[in-house]
Order: structure tokens, then C-alpha cells, then sequence
């Protein structure tokens, strides 16, 4: 954790500061990747996208974002309104708060505090883990709320398909666990940097963690919570306003933090070439690393067609948990085989 | 007063405890009745908690463990009767399962 | 000074919720503060130096089991009041009074065991409650009970199977809506059974 001959003001100022910094740069990252995503989304389908707003319409996303704050904020005549209220915060929450254990820099610190990580716990991967399952809430809290047949329906669906997932993206992580014997997201990282990325260890692992986490948060072709042709919008048909700008925002936060997870773990996070020699470079390498998964993520929207509610499931429980155990055992196997760690 | 005495964490346990008793007694709804189970259940776990804390022994987090496996274990089975009783008397209020027969 | 706040703060939470959830009338709100009191509790553990099962108790107790409550009541929405019948008309009173006797008998117990007024253990040993130190407990000293778990683990899966599986007559009639309906009723059965495997 840190060093205890810190003055505690300092501790204090630098935690707040990088806090603030972490959460400004989530929102600004989540707010850009609505643009990148209409901009590249268009390209693939031959169109131009959003350009009219700055130059190649980079603020595009400003507004929108004054578009909706500018709205009225609606509320259903039968919603429950407490719980309506406060289920965009819960999914804000969740997709903003993993994010607080990833280390997204090379473990530099200034007065014995890393600078490049909020906090460091010892149960680092497990937080991250109680986090996102926190974020069903959000969504089926919200779906219910709405006190429509859509929403409950959409938020039902949602909720079964990010619990389904969770299992195998968790089974895939627990491989990672096995081989670095830790919890902590630094020393895995820190291991991945000496020696070999895991990606090339748990290649199965991987495949398995990202394919799980498009379904976690409820990306194309998996994006069926928000199958327009049968559920309108889902479980956020009724919100309108912040309020869906929140569940919008989560979405994408959810989106950049399970690609910063998935780089963590199995793309060795910041490490990269001459990061030994620069140690900033790091930053660079991640932020690479993370937008080459949200490409990944808009391109599979561009290209492939929406799975249906049975595919999915079966997918899930047929295909991918069996999968993950296997890959598990393999894992465990070689770990007992070779004395790894 | 600088640190908390484990024995405020006991009391508190004793607390919640009876608080999720009183909940089992008054409430007729089984769902609310099967969550203050839980609850029942959670304050023991934080009594084990304080317990470890006080004698510097994992064993007391290891029991916590353990409860929660067999809390998952129980409110699945638990939740499962009270759909099956659901989907044949379509209720959950207890005062009307009162039958030994469906 | 910062234990005391936190552990007033999380307590009066825990509390407060915790009655709340026992007297609520609606369902979903009831498994709403509920979760407040999850994870206040997952807190009052941390400062209790338990890292490792406060982290477990959010991902199992509010990440799986909560979860599955919502479920249910979502999928019993309609009905899921209590009925107007009522057949003990001093419940409340009696369920009162028999809660408050609980409390004084455990209270009492409490003030004549030995372990109150013990001083303060004072900081917890190095590397008390992580995971590691957790784990090596649990596989030196109770390797026998965490086999014995996962029996029970299995048993719970056949028995969410079995109670979730709908009676076979109703598939023949309308073969091809009954088996979508045989999927999605699979499906929610299937989000029960994760429940066991995930605290393994």
C-alpha cells in the first residue's frame, strides 16, 4: 500500500488529485467514444458520420451532452420513484468504481504514493469482480422502476445475460490467478512485464474473458437488452434527460473498463517497448491497448448480425463455462506440473 | 477513544440478529421472511468477524466462509420452493401455505 | 478517531437499513436497502481487518444472492403482496415482544461472557485476513469442510434443477411455444445454478 512517512496532507491532496483525474478522464474518454464509435461506425458503412460540429466534429459529444442536459426529465406516471431515481446512479457507480484498482502506469510515486493507481488492495481482481456484479442492479433496478412491460422484459433479459456472463469472464480470470499466485493487479502486472503478457500463456483464457465481456456489458452482437425490434429500448425505454445520459455514460465506462481489465490482465497493462528507459511511455502503451479493444468492440458492430436471447444463453452455458473450466484445469494442471510461480 | 472495542461489533451483531428475528416472526411475506434469514445470517458473521479479530484467529473468517457457501446453496433451493409454491397456489404469504399437499 | 466515524457511520447504516428492510411493504425496496446493508456490513468487516471476506461477501451475498432474490420477486411481481387474511391478529405484538426478549437474552449473555471489557487486542498481526493468509487457513485446518462444500454445492444445483423444471405434460400441445418457453424458463434456471459455482 503506501509508505507511512507520507504526511498525511499530502497523501491526502495526491489521492484527490489523481481521483479527480481518473474520474474527468473516464467521463471525457466515455463521452468520445459515442463520437469515435458514430464516426467509425459510419466509415463502415460508407457514410461520413457526425462532422458538422468542430472540426471532424469533435464536439460532437459537448452536444449532445447540453442536448440532453437541456431536456425535460421525465418520469412515468406509474414509476417507482426512488428506485427509478437512484438506478442510473448504481450503474454510474459500478462501471466508474473498478476502475479505481486498475494500475493504468508504470508504478512510479511521488512522496511513496503511485501515482498511476488509485489503490492498490490486495484483493485487487476480486474488487473488480464485486464491482461489476454490482452493476446488474443499475439494470434491472431500472428496468423495474419503469413500471413498463419493455423495460422489465429488457432489464430481465440484461440482468440473466450479464450473470450468465460473469461466470466465464470469472472462470477466464481465475486462470490469470492461478498462473501469477496474486490478487494484487500490480504485481500481475508487474510479472506480465518481466516475464511473458499472459495472453500467450492463457491464450484460451483471453479469447474467453474478451467474448464474455462483450456479452457483460452488453455490447453487439450480444446487445440484445436493446433489440430495438422487439423491446424499444430496453430497460432504459422510459428514461430520458441525465438520467439516460448516465446509463449511456455507464455503458461506455462499463466498456473502457473491461478493456482496461482485460489489458491488466492478459496484454501486461502498461508495459511496452522502452518503458524502462521512459517510464511515462507507459500511459501511452495502455491507452493503446485500451482503444485497440474498443476498436474491437465497434468493428464486431459493424460487422456482425445480433445472436438471439436462446443463442445466447447457450452460448454462455454450453460453450463458454465448459470451455473456461476446462482452460482451468488445463491451467491448474500446468501450474502443479511445472511448479509455476 | 482511538480504536473500537470488538465488543461494540458483538453488540451490534446482537442487534441486527434480533432484528432479523423480528422480521422472521412479524412478516407474512415468505419472500422478506427467506431475506431476513439472511440478514439472521449476516449478523452472525460479523459476530465470527469480531471473534477473529479478537483471538487473532482466521478460523473465525473461515466459518464466515463457510456460511456463505451454504447461505447461496440455501436461498437457492429456499427461492426455488417459493416459485414452485407460487406457480401452484399463486401466493406467497405464508398464512395461506398451510396444507401438507399442493 | 476515523474508526469510530467509519464504524457509527456503517452501523447506523446496517441498522437502519436492516429495520428497514424487515418492516418495508414492497418488495423490491425491501431487497434494495437490503443490499445498504450488505454492504455496510462488507465494510464493518474491513475494519475488522477481514480484507478477503468482505471482498467475498459483496460478490457473493449482493453480486449473486441479492440478485437472485430480485429475480424472483421480479418474476412473482403480482402477486407478491401479503394476503389480506390475517390469522394471528397479535403477530405484531407477540413477533415485537419476542424479538425484544431475544435481544435482552443475547444482550445479557453478552454482558456476562467473559470476553467484554477484555482490553483491545490492538493491530492486527501482518497480512492478517488477505486472501493468502485466509486460504492457507482454509486448506491446512478445514480441508475436510470445504470438500464436504462442494457436495453441498452439487446437491444445491440438482435441487434448483429439479424444483425449477416445469412438469413435462405442458410441452405437447403447443410444441414450438412451449419450447421457447422451455428455453427461457431453462435460462432462468441456469442463472440459479451460478449462484453455487461462483463461491467455489
Amino acid at each position: 500500500m503506501t509508505e507511512t512517512q507520507t504526511p498525511t496532507w499530502a497523501f491526502g491532496l495526491i489521492t484527490l488529485g489523481k481521483g479527480l483525474a481518473v474520474l474527468v478522464g473516464l467521463l471525457t474518454a466515455a463521452a468520445y467514444l459515442t463520437w469515435l464509435e458514430r464516426r467509425l461506425l459510419a466509415r463502415f458503412q460508407l457514410r461520413l458520420g457526425p462532422n458538422r460540429v468542430g472540426p471532424f466534429g469533435l464536439l460532437q459529444p459537448l452536444a449532445d451532452g447540453l442536448k440532453l442536459m437541456m431536456k425535460e426529465t421525465f418520469l412515468p406516471q406509474e414509476a417507482d420513484r426512488a428506485v427509478f431515481l437512484i438506478a442510473p446512479a448504481l450503474s454510474m457507480l459500478a462501471a466508474l468504481l473498478a476502475f479505481a484498482v486498475i494500475p493504468f502506469g508504470p508504478p512510479l510515486e511521488l512522496w511513496g504514493v503511485k501515482l498511476f493507481q488509485l489503490a492498490d488492495p490486495d484483493v485487487g481482481v476480486l474488487f473488480v469482480l464485486a464491482v461489476s456484479s454490482l452493476g446488474v442492479y443499475g439494470v434491472i433496478l431500472g428496468g423495474w422502476a419503469s413500471a413498463s412491460k419493455y423495460s422489465l422484459l429488457g432489464g430481465l433479459r440484461s440482468s440473466a445475460q450479464m450473470i450468465s456472463y460473469e461466470l466465464a469472464v470469472g472462470l477466464a480470470i481465475v486462470g490469470v490467478i492461478l498462473l501469477s499466485g496474486t490478487l494484487r493487479l500490480s504485481e500481475i502486472v508487474a510479472q506480465q512485464a518481466e516475464g511473458v503478457w499472459n495472453v500467450f500463456l492463457q491464450p484460451l483464457g483471453f479469447l474467453l474473458f474478451v467474448i464474455g465481456g462483450i456479452a457483460e456489458t452488453n455490447r453487439a452482437p450480444f446487445d440484445l437488452p436493446e433489440a430495438e425490434h422487439e423491446l424499444v429500448g430496453g430497460f432504459h425505454t422510459e428514461y430520458a434527460g441525465m438520467r439516460f445520459a448516465s446509463f449511456f455514460v455507464a455503458e461506455y465506462g462499463h466498456m473502457v473498463v473491461m478493456a482496461s481489465v482485460a489489458t491488466t490482465l492478459f496484454l501486461g497493462g502498461w508495459d511496452g517497448p522502452f518503458v524502462e528507459q521512459a517510464p511515462l511511455l507507459g500511459l501511452l502503451w495502455f491507452a493503446l491497448k485500451v482503444f485497440a479493444f474498443m476498436f474491437l468492440f465497434i468493428w464486431l458492430r459493424a460487422t456482425l448480425p445480433r445472436v438471439r436471447y436462446d443463442q445466447l444463453m447457450s452460448l454462455g452455458w454450453k460453450v463458454l463455462i465448459p470451455l473456461a473450466l476446462l482452460n482451468l484445469t488445463l491451467t491448474a494442471a500446468g501450474v502443479a506440473a511445472l511448479g509455476a510461480s | 477513544m482511538s480504536a473500537v472495542p470488538p465488543d461494540a461489533y458483538l453488540v451490534l451483531s446482537a442487534v441486527l440478529f434480533s432484528v432479523g428475528a423480528l422480521g422472521v416472526l412479524l412478516r407474512r411475506n415468505a419472500l422478506i421472511l427467506f431475506m431476513s434469514i439472511e440478514l439472521m445470517l449476516n449478523a452472525v458473521n460479523l459476530a465470527f468477524v469480531a471473534f477473529a479479530r479478537v483471538w487473532g484467529d482466521l478460523g473465525g473468517q473461515v466459518i464466515v466462509f463457510f456460511v456463505l457457501v451454504v447461505a447461496a446453496a440455501e436461498v437457492v433451493v429456499g427461492l426455488a420452493i417459493i416459485v414452485n409454491i407460487f406457480r401452484t397456489r399463486e401466493t406467497v404469504d405464508i398464512d395461506d401455505v398451510d396444507l401438507l399437499r399442493g | 478517531m476515523g474508526e469510530w466515524i467509519a464504524f457509527v457511520g456503517l452501523s447506523v447504516a446496517a441498522l437502519g437499513s436492516g429495520l428497514a428492510m424487515v418492516l418495508g411493504r414492497q418488495p423490491v425496496h425491501c431487497a434494495v436497502v437490503f443490499l445498504v446493508t450488505l454492504l455496510s456490513l462488507a465494510g464493518l468487516f474491513l475494519l475488522l481487518g477481514a480484507e478477503f471476506i468482505g471482498i467475498l461477501q459483496i460478490v457473493i451475498y449482493a453480486g449473486a444472492i441479492l440478485v437472485l432474490f430480485l429475480f424472483v420477486i421480479m418474476l412473482l411481481h403480482a402477486h407478491s403482496g401479503e394476503g389480506p387474511r390475517v390469522k394471528l391478529r397479535a403477530q405484531p405484538v407477540l413477533a415485537g415482544l419476542l424479538a425484544l426478549g431475544l435481544l435482552l437474552g443475547l444482550g445479557t449473555a453478552l454482558l456476562s461472557a467473559a470476553s467484554l471489557g477484555r482490553p483491545h487486542p490492538g493491530p492486527p498481526p501482518e497480512g492478517f485476513g488477505t486472501a493468502k493468509a485466509v486460504g492457507t487457513t482454509l486448506f491446512a485446518r478445514f480441508l475436510l469442510p470445504f470438500e464436504v462444500t462442494s457436495v453441498l454445492l452439487l446437491l444445491g444445483v440438482i435441487g434448483a434443477v429439479v424444483l425449477g423444471r416445469r412438469e413435462a405434460p405442458e410441452k405437447p400441445p403447443r410444441e414450438r411455444a412451449a419450447g421457447t418457453a422451455r428455453a427461457e424458463a431453462k435460462a432462468h434456471a441456469k442463472g440459479k445454478e451460478k449462484k453455487e459455482v461462483v463461491p467455489r
